[in-house]
């Protein structure tokens, strides 16, 4: 766990992203998108909900072909990058009753391929992620009865137990309380000293001082910088990013839509209602 | 009550109901956890074009059998990635069209089929010998595929979308698991028929959920569980002089009746 991913990338981008276009049927739910991610940078996908952002992630894991456009991760094409990817997914569609414990869980984040078994090394690895994760006194819980953010945590220990060169977060704090976001920003802090990291997600609240770099998305790629840069563009695109500019700047931002006051909301800033209200 | 192992057809069939409570406690699990009973169905009633086409060509039902409905969860699990038509669509069609086609098969075979009902509602008394070695043969295939392929499935069945990210050739392996599924449809049909199939892959699998928590251990005890509620509706259809395949489904049923209101009154 503790030793370096070495990829041999140090200066070459971990994700090329170039005039990609991505489409489930003929509609471009995507369209133009060029991005880089270098080795050790934390980049932020925002956008409102429906704005694509999960629909990169499927392309960068190789799950979406994209209609136009390149894809490079980590060098490969995304299907080979992929293995090298650690990835944690928004929705996560198991069966609560699907009788799997924390540990199984995370090795088999360990998958090496066919006919090779786990090894000792590949269970100590799943150990030492429930640790970083704070979850290795459950680890023989059932994953169905733990609480939502339990089981957050439980699913970013499988994505970062192979030590990957790429980590991928879709809505990485839906589910987590506001204190459990602080830690999990540390977390990625730390996690960022090893590897890449490309989160996604509506909740401009989830934009921490650990974020290196600012994509904005809603159908195309509106910015892509410092966070920063993005205070006078925000108008213009409907991207819900003042808040970076506006608020306290040494802390995570955790409640929801507290900085919407002011003039239109954009669509986006009905987030957390459609879902929480759903519960 | 020892006595009704003398007749070679108990002992046939006590022989039967193992082997089909092992092909249904290991592929009943993913059945069960995959959320694939629907599609199990459609393999099962497709297997019946199979049965049909084995009477009109005079072969053996069950040995036809196996090549229909390995062919039919191919092409359900082809059927089902594309975008054309939906799964649950997918399966209606083959479902239906493969029983229809079993009733053709017969149409057109010469003769009376005499044992026709036992292939719908199956008949374990009157297994033959010949049946077993297809059974043993194919419960051996069915351990070895889950021996091999453990890992690669019980992630298939949590999280498919990871599965795959994960550098599992994913649908393969769902074509494999389908095709696991239609070789222990083909090994229950002769104790429980085409129509009670989804009983036996099922029912023992959901009581056995109750008890355990693991994966592993969730199949050995579908087997036990199996084996214990096979043969004792094997021996009630005999005392009662019932249809053994319905028997051995309502004592399935009754279990899972009794288990869950036991479970339910210690949580309580």
């Amino acid at each position: 766990m503790e030793s370096k991913t070495e990829t041999g990338l140090q200066n070459e981008a971990v994700v090329k992203m170039s005039k990609v276009t991505l489409s489930y049927t003929n509609e471009p739910v995507l369209e133009d998108i060029t991005l880089s991610v270098a080795p050790n940078e934390l980049l932020a996908v925002i956008g409102p909900n429906g704005s694509g952002k999960t629909t990169i992630l499927k392309a960068l894991l190789g799950l979406l072909k994209p209609v136009s456009g390149s894809i490079e991760v980590l060098g490969r094409p995304p299907k080979e990058g992929r293995r090298d990817v650690g990835y944690l997914p928004q929705k996560r569609r198991f069966d609560p009753a699907f009788p799997i414990n924390v540990f199984d869980a995370v090795l088999m984040g360990r998958y090496r391929g066919l006919l090779k078994a786990y090894r000792a090394e590949d269970r100590q690895s799943a150990e030492a992620a429930l640790e970083r994760v704070g979850m290795y006194e459950q680890r023989n819980s059932q994953v169905g009865t733990l609480s939502g953010g339990q089981a957050q945590r439980v699913f970013l220990a499988r994505a970062i137990v192979k030590e990957p060169a790429l980590l991928l977060l879709d809505e990485p704090t839906a589910s987590v309380d506001p204190e459990m976001q602080k830690s999990f920003y540390e977390l990625l802090a730390e996690l960022k000293q090893r590897m890449a990291i490309l989160l996604v997600t509506h909740d401009v609240g989830a934009i921490s001082v650990h974020v290196d770099t600012v994509a904005c998305v809603n159908r195309t790629l509106f910015y892509h910088g410092s966070p920063e840069g993005i205070d006078n563009l925000d108008e213009l695109y409907s991207c819900p990013v003042d808040i970076i500019s506006h608020g306290v700047p040494h802390r995570v931002f955790s409640e929801h839509g507290t900085d919407f006051s002011k003039g239109d909301k954009p669509e986006c800033c009905t987030h957390g209602s459609s879902e929480e209200g759903r519960k | 009550m020892f006595e009704i192992l003398q007749y070679d057809f108990m002992q046939n069939a006590f022989v039967a109901a193992v082997l089909v409570s092992i092909a249904c406690g290991i592929v009943g699990t993913y059945v069960v956890t995959k959320r694939i009973v629907f599609i199990s169905g459609g393999i099962s009633h497709t297997a019946f074009g199979g049965i049909g086409l084995g009477y009109l060509l005079g072969l053996s039902p069950i040995l036809v059998a196996i090549p229909f409905s390995l062919f039919a969860a191919i092409g359900i699990g082809v059927i089902s990635r594309k975008t054309v038509v939906s799964e649950d669509t997918a399966i209606g069609i083959l479902w239906t069209v493969g029983m229809a086609l079993g009733i053709i098969f017969i149409n057109l075979s010469p003769g009376y089929a005499p044992d026709l009902f036992s292939y719908l509602f199956g008949n374990i008394l009157t297994v033959p010998n010949s049946d077993l070695v297809v059974m043993l043969v194919l419960d051996f295939v069915i351990i070895a595929t889950v021996v091999i392929f453990y890992r690669e499935f019980y992630a298939l069945c949590f999280d498919e979308e990871f599965a795959t990210v994960a550098g599992m050739p994913t649908r393969l392996l769902y074509m494999l698991m389908l095709c696991l599924v239609a070789l222990s449809v083909v090994v229950l049909i002769r104790v429980v028929g085409i129509i009670l199939v989804i009983a036996l892959l099922t029912i023992p699998v959901a009581v056995s959920r109750m008890y355990v928590t693991g994966f592993r251990s969730l199949m050995l005890l579908s087997v036990v569980t199996g084996t214990v509620m096979t043969i004792t509706g094997l021996c009630l259809s005999y005392f009662f002089d019932l249809a053994s395949g319905a028997t051995i489904v309502v004592v399935l049923g009754i279990a899972f009746g009794l288990s869950s209101v036991l479970k339910r009154s210690r949580a309580v």
